[in-house]
């Protein structure tokens, strides 16, 4: 079987300007972190972005939107993270708000293969957005498109060599269906094993659909709840 | 009263509509003090969207940063809960077997249409699961303090902020009042903490009848 394990430098040299880059994650929890980092030391720009959520200013994919450097964002909210909201009023990230189980439907709709599906969820709100309606018999339904990236970001508890993966608690979120829908899918895993080493009844994710791996040396931020009362959620941690 | 209070009244309020069996969402805000004033004998099983089914309170030691709440914050599994990913989550939701949501809200009208995803120009929190919640829930339960901190009203005819969902709503919870959302409206069914009818009349944009039992 493959060994797809590589290093954060040659992940460094697949990522490039303009490119959709799909990442796992709610509220950072699930989001890989030293994938996040080596995107921010790789002076890539004007990615698109799809992702649950904003993460907060010094977490998650957070950390990468507060530098300016994605051009849009779809998203089911930006509320952990001001400054995301910042640029979006001053026209700096377009953010597109998409319901978050409806974005984790097209983001498996594209993983999946499929041509995205039809819902009543949204219609008539701000969020339908110019998708196209469908009537069928006596109701309208919404058109939402599937999502394909690029690049995809995801976070494992345990990965086996040729990508098979096991993921931790809520740190599994949308990590499986981001995972499908990469062109070229990279999982950031706590543990790297040999083949045979997972039991094969507890994979969810089948090594398929990952096209390289790097060890993870965990979480690198605080969490809000980790943080000093003083510092508001609001409040950007200096450098 | 300060906000602090009446975030209190209406969490107090609330955990009277949660009763043994039921499968409970909470979304952010003052939803997620419900769980301080359940009494210890009811028993129910809390979803969170970010994919726990049977979530436990604040760990005391040892958080873990890969098990949190859906506002982020640390949580535990009660004996046979389980996790699953986001689509599963939602597949809860929309086909609803979350019997209660139980949302924030930044406005109410008359006909259950829920506002809480945006104030233009002010706060861009974005949608999260609110539509879904909305969409799929038996039952319904919105939360907000009565008024804005300036006085004007939150329970409307028509919601002027942008919608998250219509019709959807089927109770509102304020530290004034207790709103059912009927065919025919709004009818007020209890006043909290002494408020007057009066009172009531004065903050609420909308219409409203009133239950029998306040006749």
């Amino acid at each position: 079987m493959t060994n797809k394990v590589t290093t954060y430098d040659h992940v460094a040299s697949l990522l490039f300007d303009g490119m959709t880059l799909l990442f796992g994650g709610f509220g950072g929890v699930g989001t890989p972190p030293g994938l996040v980092d080596t995107l921010i030391q790789s002076n890539v720009r004007d990615v698109h972005l799809v992702g649950n959520d904003a993460g907060f200013p010094w977490v998650g994919m957070g950390k990468f939107i507060v530098l300016g450097r994605a051009k849009s964002l779809v998203a089911s909210h930006i509320g952990s993270n001001p400054v995301a909201g910042e640029l979006m009023t001053a026209g700096k990230l377009q953010v597109e708000f998409c319901p978050q189980g409806i974005l984790v439907e097209r983001i498996r709709s594209g993983g999946v293969g499929l041509n995205g599906f039809l819902t009543e969820i949204g219609k008539g709100t701000h969020l339908q957005y110019d998708k196209p309606l469908v009537t069928i018999g006596d109701k309208q339904f919404l058109y939402e498109a599937p999502i394909t990236g690029d690049i995809a970001f995801v976070y494992a508890r345990k990965a086996d060599t040729f990508g098979n993966l096991v993921f931790d608690k809520t740190a599994r979120n949308t990590n499986p269906f981001v995972a499908m829908a990469g062109k070229v899918t990279i999982v950031e895993a706590d543990e790297i094993v040999e083949p045979g080493a997972l039991d094969p009844e507890e994979v969810v994710v089948p090594g398929i659909f990952v096209t390289h791996i790097v060890p993870s040396s965990g979480y690198n931020w605080k969490w809000i709840w980790e943080m000093p009362d003083k510092l508001s959620r609001d409040e950007r941690p200096s450098k | 009263m300060d906000m602090g209070d009446a975030r209190q009244i209406i969490a107090r309020r609330a955990a009277l509509e949660v009763k043994s069996g039921m499968v409970v969402n909470l979304g952010i805000g003052i939803p997620s003090l419900v769980p301080d004033f359940l009494a210890p004998e009811v028993d129910v099983l809390f979803q969170a969207e970010n994919g726990i089914l049977g979530m436990g309170p604040t760990p005391a030691v040892n958080a873990d940063g890969n098990l949190s709440n859906a506002a982020g914050y640390p949580v535990t599994l009660l004996t046979g809960g389980c996790y699953f990913d986001s689509a599963t989550s939602f597949a809860m939701i929309r086909r609803g077997r979350v019997d209660v949501s139980i949302l924030g809200a930044l406005q109410v009208s008359a006909d259950g249409t829920l506002a809480n995803w945006i104030v233009p120009g002010k706060r861009v929190p974005g949608v999260g699961g609110a539509m879904e919640l909305a969409f799929g829930a038996a039952n319904l339960i919105a939360l907000m303090t009565h008024t804005e901190k300036d006085g004007r009203p939150k329970i409307m005819r028509t919601c002027t902020l942008p919608v998250t969902a219509y019709r959807c709503v089927k109770k509102i919870i304020t530290e004034k009042a207790v709103f059912a959302v009927t065919a025919e409206g709004l009818r007020l069914e209890e006043l909290l903490e002494g408020t007057s009818l009066e009172e009531v009349r004065q903050c609420t944009e909308a219409p409203f009848t009133l239950s029998p039992q306040l006749m």
